[in-house]
């Protein structure tokens, strides 16, 4: 049995553990691909000042100029409702690492630069788009693909083209994204021919890895998580080898008196635990292939969703996470191992075998629970008041938990202590006394427990009340009843003039945009029409006097929260835009909620916005409609204006999307979730089932003195419900306490945005209640076999001969 | 195991169970003591008949007419002296706190009420299962071998405190023992020898 609690324990954890890492380094594989694709890591790139697009001429210029670079076209474009990205390139001058530059020594060169050429993809993306090779899939634009041809070395999600191709599918003839650098040319713009300097800026590679950085918070998060379903599971193989210790107590004494020595025992306990580390090891890295393999398509989708990501649907088998499984199953079993062979090694050869009295052992063992608690604490503590950044939201979370688990124990001691004293019957008495004899032996699996259940509330309440906000901050800021994208800038203005007929129509606001960076982050800004849309509905969470007119005169500018945070900006705060051509210092005037966007957000007047970014993205409009009106707006659009139109979606479609994404995001966590509530039930069950054995010897007397087996049962049963119960409700502000750390450290470190705190009390009663049945179900199997122990096997506790 | 074993006991009368290991003593002890079921023949306690009792029957019987004494002591570990002593006689609903104050003087345990069984010496630890076991005021007391675990000396006068109570409450003695040195104290002595009972 206990074999079987070790073996359970440890392969769960490691599989919990290297799924997530499984997760990780899958997403990681992708967007090291993405990134090569351009070519590897360190490679600095041209890019047009202000970014705007750079014209193909200035390629010319710098090539007649004999600077190695190569031009990149980038862009998304939609087919069947899935947006890729495309990178157009010119082979013959990328980077030899790159993509392109394979390409340039390959047979398939001809054919890529050729008519009809070539769309380089993933594998993966020929699978999601459900097409063979040689297919040549529409945008939604229109535009014809050029045939499909799979290539190991493109990320998933990615399309890779000949740089004519993309400015044509794009719909950018004659621009270009970026111009990379050859590996060792210089990233001076002295080198640059006179008329160019003001007109490109070198962008360094540390700020091509967007992705990578973007995303990493949410990685950061998922290896919590994973971290934390280990910690459980190893609370599991603690307590089943701290009780194989034990039982093994006075072989080790015999083995010693017989001559074995002190090395030898441990060299041989040693290599068990390596065994066992190794072969369940293997077990927990299958398992966490299974893991990370169902949670990979939520997980692909909550990238894709935040980020843009495209994360390859087939799980690979990197070495890395298949090691660091094993690494982790090893240390484990060998600190599990580590206490009860110091136990043995400092104790003389003929007392090893005297079992403490459990009263004395567990007054020693609580006390140094206590101290261990209180040092959590303060770490937690000193990490909250001095540290900075989210290892060190980390560090409160892990303090604050692990402080609280080793606390249990002496919180339920005390408990059942008063339980003790306020119980009138004898038959009470022995209930409260036992459950607290029984206390050392399921304080382990109760400490999982504890954690388990505080994380779903903390986990919970932190969802719950994101999901809460979310949607209300999403009814106010999808307030406009159809939002849609123009194919370009003239269609655009065919559209405005087309809507300007319309009577159904109230309002045509345009949601105008231009991309730029501070401090190296890419940060958003759009330009808006002043309008009762914003000023009665657009959330801020702070604002001056006077802001919407400040925004409308072009005086001001609204600021999302994470940008603000980042910059560590407020009201009254000018905020620098590095602009087309200059450096836009404008007083920020309010600031607002911008839930789940990885990067910084700014708003400012439309008109301000293209006096700064000539170049800015004018195509994307939201409208406001006569109420009932929208359905048939959207289809008269359709209609009349066809290929005009880049996009068209009402306000429900496009809110649906967004709790889609929502809910996606939050499925990876709940799953999870889950898992570490089961694996806390299986180190409950594990440690009852295990403690059975020795349960016999404790009940035979009272059964003896006459209580029946069935009142036994019952009674043991209502021993472990009662320990479950009462971690279930310490859970609860434990849990609280967790959500608060998520809510007003991890989420803005993490993602710069702090989520007002609400409370959920029927999800505690939900969580009562799955702890209650936890219990429940883990004593049942050891109470019936129990309780249908027959006679003959209690008396065995009373026989002479034992 | 036992065959033809036909056996009475008196009340207030003590009896000592003789025989070598495996002879069935313990077995015989359990029956009579509603702890195990025999498969045929016929045992009455107290005017009831114990054979095909049911679990809750056999139970109640225990609780309230039978006083155990076992050889490893068999206290309940998370409850104190005070806690094993009134725990049968409290869960009877016969719990006389003057009866269990006049046991503590007389088995000598006296200052021990508030300490856990492992706090105790082997000795004492039997003083308080015997006062256990005559707390609950038994009509009748078994014992399994009560001194197997002691010396000599401390036997001795546990058996003695055990005959004191007995002849106190009048309930009948069962003691199973090897000894027969032990033995020669109680008022009869019978032997088993695989299972059969050999009247000297």
């Amino acid at each position: 049995m206990n074999l079987a609690t070790l073996v359970i324990g440890l392969a769960v954890a490691t599989a919990l553990w290297s799924g997530v890492a499984a997760l990780n380094a899958q997403a990681r594989a992708s967007y090291d691909k993405a990134a090569a694709v351009l070519g590897e890591a360190g490679a600095a790139s041209f890019v047009a000042a202000g970014s705007s697009f750079i014209p193909q001429t200035s390629y010319v210029a710098l090539r007649r100029a004999g600077l190695p670079v190569s031009p990149v076209l980038e862009g998304t474009l939609r087919i069947g409702g899935v947006s890729y990205r495309v990178v157009g390139i010119e082979p013959l001058t990328s980077p030899k690492s790159s993509a392109g530059g394979h390409l340039a020594t390959s047979a398939d060169l001809e054919a890529f630069l050729k008519q009809p050429g070539r769309t380089l993809v993933a594998p993966e993306t020929l699978a999601e788009l459900g097409v063979a090779p040689g297919a040549q899939p529409a945008t939604e634009q229109g535009r014809t693909l050029p045939p499909l041809a799979a290539a190991d070395a493109v990320a998933p999600g990615l399309l890779v083209v000949d740089i004519g191709a993309a400015q044509t599918l794009l719909g950018r003839d004659g621009q270009l994204s970026r111009l990379i650098l050859a590996a060792g040319a210089g990233t001076e713009t002295r080198a640059l021919p006179s008329d160019l300097r003001e007109t490109l800026r070198i962008e360094k590679a540390d700020e091509t890895g967007d992705l990578a950085r973007l995303t990493d918070s949410f990685h950061l998060n998922l290896t919590a998580f994973g971290f934390l379903a280990f910690i459980v599971g190893l609370f599991i193989v603690h307590a089943s080898i701290g009780l194989a210790f034990e039982q093994r107590l006075t072989s080790v004494r015999t083995l010693r008196a017989t001559g074995v020595s002190l090395k030898t025992l441990i060299a041989a306990h040693m290599c068990e635990a390596v065994m066992f580390a190794l072969v369940t090891g293997v077990l927990g890295v299958i398992g966490g292939y299974l893991i990370a393999a169902a949670l990979l398509p939520d997980v692909a989708a909550s990238l894709q969703g935040l980020y843009g990501a495209h994360v390859g649907g087939h799980l690979a088998i990197d070495a890395r996470w298949w090691l660091s499984g094993l690494g982790m199953a090893l240390a484990g079993a060998l600190a599990a191992y580590g206490a009860g062979l110091l136990k043995i090694a400092r104790m003389p050869v003929l007392a090893i075998a005297k079992p403490l009295a459990w009263r004395e052992a567990q007054a020693l063992h609580l006390k140094r629970q206590g101290i261990a608690a209180v040092v959590a604490l303060t770490i937690a503590l000193a990490a909250y008041v001095g540290g900075t950044g989210l290892e060190a939201g980390f560090a409160v979370i892990a303090g604050v938990l692990l402080g609280s688990a080793l606390l249990l124990p002496l919180v339920l001691a005390g408990v059942l202590r008063l339980g003790e004293r306020g119980a009138s019957s004898a038959l009470s008495q022995w209930f409260w006394a036992d459950t607290r004899q029984q206390l050392s032996g399921l304080s382990l699996a109760l400490m999982a427990l504890l954690l388990a259940l505080a994380a779903n509330v903390g986990v919970g309440t932190m969802v719950e009340g994101f999901r809460k906000t979310f949607t209300a901050w999403l009814d106010e800021r999808l307030n406009s009843e159809i939002y849609f994208d123009a194919a370009g800038v003239p269609e655009a203005r065919e559209i405005e003039a087309w809507l300007g007929q319309r009577p159904d129509v109230s309002a045509v606001l345009p949601v105008w945009k231009a991309e730029t960076r501070i401090a190296g982050w890419p940060v958003d800004v759009f330009g808006t029409r002043d309008h009762a849309t914003y000023r009665d509905h657009f959330t801020l969470l702070a604002q001056s006097d006077g802001a919407w007119d400040a925004m409308r005169d072009g005086r001001g500018a609204l600021v999302s929260e994470q940008l603000a945070r980042r910059m560590s900006l407020g009201i009254g705060d000018a905020i620098e835009l590095p602009t087309a051509r200059d450096t836009w210092r404008v007083p920020i005037v309010g600031l607002y909620p911008d839930y789940g966007n990885p990067k910084g957000q700014v708003r400012v007047n439309v008109d301000a916005l293209v006096a700064h970014w000539p170049d800015a993205r004018r195509t994307s409009y939201s409208l406001r409609v006569v109420p009932g009106r929208a359905g048939d707006l959207i289809r008269d659009m359709q209609a009349a204006l066809g290929g005009k139109l880049a996009r068209v979606v009402d306000q429900a479609a496009l809110k649906t999307m967004s709790k889609q994404i929502f809910e996606r995001t939050f499925a990876v966590t709940g799953a999870l979730n889950t898992l570490t509530l089961l694996v806390s039930g299986v180190a409950l069950f594990a440690s009852l089932l295990t403690l059975s054995g020795v349960r016999l010897a404790q009940v035979a007397p009272v059964w003896a003195l006459g209580v029946t087996r069935r009142r036994l049962g019952d009674l043991e049963v209502g021993k472990v419900v009662l320990l479950a119960a009462v971690t279930a409700v310490l859970a609860v502000p434990l849990g609280l306490a967790l959500a608060w750390c998520l809510v007003a450290i991890v989420n803005v470190q993490a993602f710069g945005w702090r989520l007002p705190f609400h409370v959920f009390p029927s999800q505690w009663a939900l969580i009562f209640a799955l702890a209650v049945l936890t219990a429940f179900v883990a004593a049942i199997i050891p109470v019936v076999r129990l309780a249908r122990t027959a006679p003959q096997d209690l008396l065995k506790v009373f026989a002479n001969e034992r | 195991m036992l065959r033809g074993v036909d056996l009475a006991l008196a009340r207030g009368e003590s009896l000592a169970l003789l025989g070598e290991s495996g002879s069935g003593k313990s077995t015989l002890l359990h029956l009579i003591g509603g702890l195990d079921d025999a498969d045929g023949g016929e045992i009455v306690l107290d005017g009831v008949h114990l054979t095909g009792q049911s679990d809750g029957d056999r139970s109640e019987l225990r609780r309230e007419r039978v006083g155990i004494v076992f050889q490893q002591f068999n206290l309940v570990p998370s409850l104190t002296v005070a806690g094993n002593l009134a725990f049968q006689a409290r869960i009877a609903g016969r719990f006389d706190a003057a009866w269990q104050k006049e046991l503590v003087g007389r088995l000598g345990l006296e200052g021990l009420e508030r300490r856990y069984p492992e706090q105790l010496s082997g000795g004492q630890q039997q003083r308080v299962a015997i006062g256990r076991a005559l707390a609950v005021k038994p009509r009748l007391l078994l014992a399994d071998e009560p001194t197997g675990n002691l010396d000599e000396a401390t036997g001795d006068d546990v058996l003695g405190l055990a005959l004191d109570l007995v002849a106190a409450t009048g309930c009948g003695f069962l003691m199973a023992t090897h000894s027969t040195r032990l033995a020669q104290r109680l008022d009869r002595q019978v032997t088993l020898a695989k299972g059969v009972l050999v009247v000297p």
